[in-house]
């Protein structure tokens, strides 16, 4: 076991692409590292630097503090699991787990008690004698696991390990996943591409947008506290709602409605810290039914009213669809993650809004409703740059 | 499904392709059985059967030693042109190097040329250097015609083989050798055979290098010593030994075919990845 240090960490081709610009990263033994982003961030071009499939064009990497930028993948002593397994199909499930052993030379003693050990903790103890090509998804998948844990290497690479598996197979090898890492506690960077993913498992995560790092923090963090409009746009799920703001007479105009401005926001409005021009972000469930608020949560938020265009009632909560009027906000950055998302040819039309409602809500389909959302928890971002201005010390601070 | 109609018609069409391709070959094996006086009788089913033709030809040197030469030139041609073929193709698959097309183009183009366009220089080559009428002036010529061949059907084995198979064998502790041998020698297995029956089967039946290239039993394959075949006498006809010997030639084909037939074995490389 060992720490992974990533030290201005960069990746150019010869044709002069960057795929990765100097990433620091210090990762301590025994974390759980997620590196998340839409495809082509090159979180997995990061992955296989650190693994050695990959020259370092620039920068350092660290292992247990010794410089790896020149060691073959079989002397930095980690494993890794591939988004496709790549089990030797030529071998059975035992051979398969006993190929890194066998590599290393340990006697037949060994690598028998070794194998039956991981066999045991991963369930395959009964598949031993099979060949990858007469396994299930969901099985193979473990035995790509098996043959990463049987040699208790320093770290483990995951190479979106859950991909090819069905949903809910998926979130059951989540869990898997996440045990076995307490277990063993072993340095582990993995690679996804879903939020979901990212958020459950990891300690810290490491979002990545076209090989720079946007944000790394624990899930929560980047949850509460986005960096950045990328970053915002890219963990939740259902995602952040997104509306165009223009401060104007000590008030700002949204879509939702007027805003009013606190007294940091007009500052930095006055120094020009903040453009006149912003785009608001509110999460789907920092709207309520404005029924169903009380008094005092009242006064800290704002009503609205817009017609409802669809209730998807989930018996925990309700997903109710509204469309309000105004522009629909535009960024480079959330025109990519609409790309990533396939819903870059959405039929345009007023902004649509999500919101997260109490199941007790009496909202329906068809008329307008009032709908109520807390003031507390809004971002407001540079459509520019797309930095989150009402972060303040790392915190978001809502438009105080 | 296929409607019943359909089925009947392909099913037709495959007997009559058959019995088109095999009608020779069963009258070369009826010749084969002929006495010399009803060899041209007409039958298919000879009237008297006789092993005499065989016997004959086993007789003589002529036909024991081109048959000799024919198994040792091609089997070794086969043998070097697998091994250059493997290790160029796997280059081609998995590496980016320049001039990688113009390789493969050029090499292509050693495949389609009119090999008969080539018989005059080479013979004059060969003779200048001592190695007409000898085992390597047939050899060389064979592996230049046969690694364009196992250099681009081995290409295609290779790719086909999930690159990510030998990143696992080095994450695994293999050096890139051991990479080689222990993962994807074994899944190329099949190409490597399927390219070896193709090799072969075109150094055994040559006939233009093989009468243009040698002069002597010394080198002189089957193919061509059937053309040199004689009756006993001047009036005899030799066509019942021709016979026997093609019979005979085809043998080793059959048998190189099925020895390695069982190695070919389809999907090997399935559950290498996902599912």
């Amino acid at each position: 076991m060992a720490d992974i240090v990533l030290d201005k960490v960069g990746k150019q081709y010869p044709d002069g692409t960057v795929a990765v610009r100097d990433v620091d990263l210090e990762i301590a033994d025994g974390e759980f590292v997620i590196l998340v982003g839409p495809s082509g961030c090159g979180k997995s071009t990061l992955l296989n630097m650190i693994a050695g499939l990959e020259d370092i064009s620039s920068g350092e990497l660290r292992i247990g503090g010794e410089r790896m930028n020149e060691k073959a993948p079989r002397d930095r002593d980690i494993a890794m699991v591939f988004q496709s397994y790549a089990l030797y199909p030529n071998m059975t499930v035992r051979e398969n787990m006993a190929f890194p052993l066998r590599l290393a030379k340990l006697d037949k003693a060994t690598i028998d008690e070794k194998v039956a050990e991981a066999a045991k903790v991963l369930e395959l103890t009964e598949l031993l004698e099979r060949k990858p090509a007469n396994l299930s998804g969901g099985q193979r998948q473990r035995v790509a696991m098996g043959r990463a844990i049987v040699r208790s290497p320093k770290a483990f690479l995951m190479d979106e390990p859950l991909s090819n598996l069905d949903a809910k197979l998926r979130v059951q090898m989540r869990t898997v996943v996440s045990r076995l890492q307490k277990r063993l506690g072993t340095t582990t960077v993995y690679v996804t591409h879903d939020q979901t993913e990212a958020m459950t498992l990891g300690d810290r995560v490491v979002v990545l947008r076209a090989g720079v790092v946007q944000q790394v923090g624990d899930p929560q963090t980047l949850y509460d506290h986005p960096a950045n409009l990328f970053v915002a746009g890219f963990i939740g799920s259902p995602a952040m709602n997104f509306l165009s703001a223009r401060a104007l007479d000590g008030a700002l105009r949204t879509a939702l409605g007027d805003v009013p401005i606190g007294d940091r926001l007009r500052g930095m409005l006055e120094r020009g810290e903040a453009p006149q021009e912003m785009i608001l972000g509110v999460r789907p469930e920092h709207f309520e039914d404005a029924a169903l608020v009380d008094e005092a949560a009242r006064a800290k938020g704002r009503e609205f009213e817009a017609p409802v265009e669809l209730v998807e009632s989930m018996g925990s909560d309700k997903y109710v669809y509204l469309t309000v009027e105004g522009e629909r906000a535009s960024s480079a950055e959330l025109e990519e993650l609409a790309a990533d998302a396939g819903a870059a040819d959405l039929p345009a039309g007023g902004a649509n809004l999500v919101t997260r409602l109490s199941a007790e809500s009496r909202v329906r389909e068809g008329g307008p409703y009032k709908v109520w959302f807390n003031l507390e928890k809004i971002h407001l971002f540079d459509p520019s740059d797309g930095r989150n201005i009402t972060l303040h010390e790392g915190r978001a601070a809502g438009i105080s | 499904m296929e409607s019943r109609g359909a089925k009947w018609r392909w099913g037709l069409l495959d007997v009559v392709v058959v019995v088109f391709a095999l009608i020779p070959v069963l009258w070369i094996m009826s010749l084969s059985f002929k006495t010399t006086n009803t060899l041209t009788d007409g039958h298919f089913i000879p009237r008297e059967w006789t092993l005499e033709n065989y016997k004959t030809i086993f007789q003589t040197d002529q036909f024991v030693r081109a048959l000799v030469n024919s198994i040792g030139i091609a089997l070794i041609s086969t043998l070097i042109a697998v091994v250059l073929g493997t290790m160029a193709a796997y280059a081609i698959a998995r590496l980016d190097f320049p001039g990688k097309g113009l390789l493969v183009g050029v090499s292509l183009l050693i495949a389609m040329f009119p090999q008969v366009s080539l018989v005059s220089p080479l013979f004059d080559i060969e003779r200048r250097l001592g190695l007409f009428d000898t085992w390597p002036g047939l050899i060389l010529p064979y592996i230049t015609f046969a690694l364009p061949l196992t250099i681009y059907t081995l290409s295609a084995f290779f790719k086909q083989i999930p690159w990510d198979l030998e990143k696992a064998a080095k994450m695994d502790g293999a050096t890139q050798g051991e990479a080689f041998r222990k993962v994807i020698a074994p899944l190329a297995a099949p190409g490597v055979f399927t390219t070896a029956i193709l090799a072969f089967i075109f150094c055994w039946n040559d006939f233009l290098f093989a009468i243009s290239l040698t002069s002597t039993e010394r080198s002189r394959t089957v193919p061509v010593a059937l053309s040199f075949f004689t009756g006993d006498s001047q009036f005899e006809d030799p066509t019942g030994s021709i016979s026997a010997a093609a019979v005979v030639i085809t043998v080793p084909i059959i048998l190189f075919v099925l020895f390695f037939q069982r190695r070919i074995v389809s999907g090997l490389t399935s559950g290498a990845v996902k599912g």
